[in-house]
């Protein structure tokens, strides 16, 4: 599995995709792979405000559920909605599944996350 | 009693056979077994529309024999094995007094005084036990643990017949559903059977344990053309829950009789005695308080093993099982509810993590194939 190098990553297997001050956050291949055939995404509401680490949501596959957790702090400005009808695409391109998008409240968060060469010795 | 250590895995003849092909492999009742390989909605719509493979040499087998076997069997299976001609099954259930659920199993009809029960793979020891001691007042007959002489692999599928039909002499067409033949398989002396535990067409295959692999390669290679893949419990367990049938230790159990299961059908209410009667031809003359429903979410998400039942703001039971199935493509389940509450069409809850959603009930089983 390769990991973009312009995304930041968590211990959780979330990724962030971060312009400016905004961010795009979805999970990682990894993630993914170990959920298996994903059935089930419930995000939040549009002008939610989460703290680092906080759960935004569920991911369900057939087999298991898993917390969904914000790499950053800051208020949901876009939800992915597509993934309500077809959460399969999180299978099919993980790191192009972004399921939220924050406006950043405390960029300096960032600095903490994981970079891909990081998280890639994490998984391995 | 303090439990030991945790016991090592039991591996299946097939475990270094799953382990090479990358199969994801998961605890499963005391054994190292494949979840999934390729994937679960992958393998569960192979067995819907092709063929699937599945290892399941991890379930028991106990074989009564004995010239009273037959009264014998007849007292600790609530079923009524005297129905059974030699080369047919049927499941049925071994019982505590109570009606409640020992295990369940299936009871082949191996000879006229010789019968296979096919058991639960976490429960070999404890049915053992239990029917060798409620054998004994039957008269002449003896049960052995046989399950090291076994591996069981399942074909299943609309095409497992065009799989397995190039790979025997018997003649699988004339083989009826609950009936088995004595044969080879890939030149491997076989006991199939016309069962299977998917609600599709399909065969269960007893093979001693050295010739498993051999068995398993030469299906595989067989089923190419059909594109048969080899499943996991996973699979099992999805393709299970949309035929509607029951999972021990999920559905039924020690505390749920056959009736609240709703599985009366199981019942020899005509055979004089078994151990469970009593306590369940009251339930039936009276009626139960609860039974076993199927349901459909209304509302987004998947309800699962455990999460609480409301009927307005009264918990009145739990779901016993729920998956999203991949061929229906919704959120099924199971739960005990109060009799006034089964009605199809009727309305619940499912709590959800903290989140109510809407449950309705459902005619089962959700998937029936076409004959």
């Amino acid at each position: 599995m390769t990991y973009p190098s312009n995304l930041k990553y968590t211990k959780d297997h979330e990724w962030i995709d971060i312009s400016g001050d905004r961010g795009a956050v979805g999970i990682t291949a990894y993630a993914q792979q170990q959920l298996g055939d994903v059935v089930y995404v419930e995000l939040p509401e549009v002008g939610a405000s989460l703290k680092a680490g906080q759960s935004f949501g569920t991911i369900e596959s057939v087999k298991a559920v898993s917390e969904l957790y914000s790499p950053v702090s800051g208020q949901v400005v876009e939800v992915n909605a597509a993934l309500k009808t077809k959460p399969e695409t999180v299978n099919a391109d993980p790191h192009g599944s972004w399921m939220i998008i924050l406006a950043l409240t405390n960029a300096s968060e960032a600095e903490t996350l994981l970079d891909a060469g990081q998280y890639q010795d994490l998984v391995k | 009693m303090e439990q030991a250590a945790v016991a090592p895995l039991k591996k299946t003849p097939l475990h270094a056979r799953h382990r090479a092909s990358g199969a994801k492999l998961v605890p499963f009742g005391g054994w190292d077994m494949p979840v999934e390989y390729s994937g679960i909605v992958a393998e569960h719509m192979a067995v819907r529309e092709r063929a699937g493979i599945f290892d399941v040499s991890h379930m028991g087998e106990i074989e009564i024999a004995g010239r009273h076997a037959l009264e014998a069997v007849q007292r600790i299976s609530c079923n009524d094995a005297s129905k059974l001609q030699v080369g047919q099954a049927q499941y049925s259930g071994l019982l505590t007094p109570c009606g409640t659920f020992v295990d369940d199993l299936l009871v082949y009809r191996l000879a006229a005084s010789h019968f296979l029960l096919v058991v639960n793979a976490s429960h070999i020891a404890e049915d053992y036990r239990y029917i060798a001691e409620h054998i004994k007042p039957a008269g002449d007959a003896v049960a052995v643990d046989a399950s090291s002489r076994y591996a069981l692999v399942a074909v299943q599928g609309p095409r497992a017949l065009e799989v397995l039909q190039p790979l025997t002499g018997v003649d699988l067409s004339t083989l009826k559903y609950y009936w088995f033949a004595h044969g080879e398989v890939a030149g491997v002396r076989a006991t199939i059977s016309r069962t299977g535990y998917t609600g599709e067409d399909g065969f269960e295959i007893l093979v001693p344990p050295q010739a498993a692999d051999r068995l398993w390669l030469a299906v595989l290679e067989a089923g190419r053309v059909v594109d048969l893949l080899p499943c996991g419990l996973g699979a099992r367990d999805t393709l299970r829950l949309e035929a509607a049938m029951r999972l021990h230790g999920s559905d039924i159990d020690e505390t749920t009789t056959v009736l609240e299961a709703d599985l009366g059908w199981i019942v020899g209410w005509t055979k004089p005695d078994f151990i469970g009667a009593e306590v369940l031809r009251k339930q039936k003359a009276d009626g139960v308080t609860r039974r076993l429903v199927g349901f459909e979410l209304l509302d987004p998400g998947i309800a699962r093993h455990g999460h609480d039942v409301y009927v307005g703001d009264a918990k009145v039971g739990a779901v016993t099982s729920g998956t999203q199935t991949p061929y229906l493509k919704k959120a099924i389940g199971m739960a005990y509810l109060p009799v006034a509450q089964t009605a199809v069409g009727a309305e619940f809850d499912v709590d959800i993590r903290g989140r109510r959603a809407r449950a309705k009930v459902v005619a089962m089983p959700f998937y029936k194939r076409a004959k």
